[in-house]
């Protein structure tokens, strides 16, 4: 493999981690399986484009946040109100949200941002310009991971993570657990929108079907991470998150320059996931026919 | 003071497995009040508590909290001024998190929730200082996992947490029959010294008849969704096990007191 190749590879681990970190917080903090990432990606994206095109590349980002952050809180309200199950209540705005993304694109299946304004060229005229491309992706990183620990360790934080361990207890201390879920699900899903704007100015392209599968990477960073780097500290998860993200990337990038066609890239994260879920089974089942060879 | 006035509850209204767990049940608790019930499987002891707490949904009936209606409120609302104990030691702490951020969760009830850090070092003081009265040690394990915790150690928390910031009430259901007897022991001395040492109105469901005799000032009996009995005073003090099985007898007649846990604990 090239070095460009490699750097790449790590680039893009470090603006999937973004997303992998948002579905760390639902996976693993709230305790939900969120589909609404699959399609809330695509609406950070879409969104992310439309600003560029507008000429306001830095503002794409929060905007796309939000507007991601709002199909999480209908995921959330579907839930906790009308009391559809965390799996089906994301698929069903999965679904809608495909239509809402269309229409953010202008009833377009994709847009360019060649020659559009993005973040990656807000360096040019310094000497960082050419390290821009890494340099950018690495200081929204940061800043996403610091001001998440942070938060993580306010009251508010605390009662988030009760929330996803015990939602009995946290309504037992005086807490209504469907607002935290409504907050959990925004900023879990927020987060996945802003991966996807960042992606799209990275790539230069938006496309209605970025999306599929995204959640599949997402819990493979998330597994990858826990099983290599551990769970022992929160500061520790969450790296361990970004590092799976990156550890994602640089695996599938061997992958293709080994000869995998790209056509099997969703074949194969579904294979890595599934693999690692089953671990701790196939480890039990192993133990177990090694102890009745034995007798 | 806590009213409980004509409450009723039925499970499942309309099917096949409908079953009526509270029949029009009333009765006052006192400031100060620290009641046992007692009564067999089935019988609505817990149905009540959960009741008072929100968890369910009476059919009809009211629950007056210091003359206050809370009959509509939502079970986080209520539990401002309730505190609960379960019966399984999971379910009151929360197992991924420390002692230290368990205990920080319970020491904010009622305040807000904002972005301020979750534990000041005044707090955290404040927290070692609390837990260190359990005598179990664990204010050396600050920052252990509540995972790691027996079944009595996290009662004993569990316990705590309920107290951190005191309730106006408080519900033990049946919070040391999933203990070993020794750590059982341990939960109920705390939990006669917590609720002495506070004044708290306390209702405590227990299988044990000889706890119920011994624990408190008042014990209520329940059979069918209905209170059979209500002990006080100079009565209470003269009670023994076999005089309740002889009560609750007298008051079924023709049904006998043939709950296996029941009679293995006289």
């Amino acid at each position: 493999m090239t070095i460009i190749a490699f750097q790449g590879a790590i680039i893009l681990g470090m603006i999937y981690a973004i997303m992998a970190v948002g579905v760390f917080i639902s996976f693993r903090t709230l305790d939900i399986p969120d589909l609404t990432v699959d399609s809330s990606f695509v609406t950070g994206a879409a969104v992310s484009a439309v600003f560029c095109v507008a000429g306001h590349p830095w503002l794409a980002l929060p905007a796309g946040f939000l507007a991601s952050a709002v199909a999480g809180m209908v995921t959330a309200v579907l839930n906790t109100h009308l009391k559809i199950q965390p799996l089906l209540a994301g698929i069903l705005v999965m679904l809608g949200l495909y239509s809402v993304n269309l229409r953010i694109m202008g009833n377009r299946a994709n847009i360019s941002l060649l020659n559009q304004p993005t973040i990656f060229q807000s360096l040019e005229g310094t000497p960082l310009a050419d390290q821009a491309e890494w340099l950018i992706p690495l200081a929204l990183l940061l800043l996403v991971i610091g001001l998440l620990y942070g938060f993580l360790k306010t009251r508010f934080g605390f009662i988030l993570r009760g929330t996803g361990d015990n939602q009995q207890m946290v309504r037992a201390l005086g807490v209504d657990t469907s607002k935290m879920i409504l907050a959990g699900m925004a900023l879990a899903n927020g987060l996945v929108g802003l991966c996807g704007a960042v992606l799209a100015q990275y790539q230069s392209y938006c496309d209605i079907s970025m999306g599929v599968g995204m959640v599949v990477i997402g819990l493979a960073s998330v597994i990858i991470g826990e099983v290599i780097f551990g769970i022992r500290s929160l500061f520790r998860r969450l790296l361990a998150v970004v590092l799976g993200a990156i550890v994602y990337r640089i695996v599938i990038a061997f992958a293709l320059n080994l000869g995998m066609p790209s056509t099997d890239l969703k074949l194969v994260s579904a294979i890595i996931v599934t693999l690692a879920l089953s671990l701790p089974v196939l480890k039990a089942k192993y133990f177990l026919w090694q102890k009745r060879r034995k007798g | 003071m806590l009213e409980i006035q004509h409450v009723s509850l039925t499970f499942g209204q309309g099917t096949i497995n409908e079953k009526q767990a509270l029949k029009n049940v009333s009765f006052t608790l006192k400031d100060g009040d620290f009641v046992t019930v007692i009564g067999s499987n089935g019988s609505g002891k817990s149905t009540l508590l959960n009741s008072i707490s929100g968890v369910y949904e009476m059919d009809c009936g009211r629950i007056f909290l210091d003359d206050v209606d809370i009959s509509f409120w939502p079970e986080y609302k209520r539990s401002r001024f309730v505190g609960r104990v379960f019966q399984d030691p999971l379910l009151g702490t929360a197992y991924a998190m420390t002692i230290e951020e368990n205990l920080a969760m319970a020491l904010m009830k009622g305040q807000q929730h904002g972005l301020q850090p979750g534990i000041s070092s005044k707090e955290s003081a404040y927290l070692k200082e609390q837990l260190s009265r359990l005598d179990l040690g664990l204010e050396d394990r600050m920052k252990d996992k509540v995972g790691l915790l027996s079944g009595g150690q996290r009662q004993a928390l569990t316990l705590l947490m309920a107290t951190l910031v005191m309730p106006k009430v408080l519900l033990l259901d049946e919070h040391t029959a999933a203990l070993d007897p020794a750590s059982a022991r341990k939960v109920m001395e705390l939990t006669r010294e917590i609720v002495g040492k506070n004044q708290l109105t306390t209702l405590m469901v227990t299988h044990n008849m000889q706890q119920a005799l011994s624990y408190g000032n008042r014990t209520i009996m329940m059979n069918e969704g209905g209170i059979i009995l209500d002990l006080e005073g100079e009565e209470r003090q003269n009670m023994t096990v076999e005089g309740l099985v002889e009560l609750f007898n007298q008051k079924n007649q023709g049904e006998k007191l043939e709950n296996d846990r029941m009679l293995l604990q006289l």
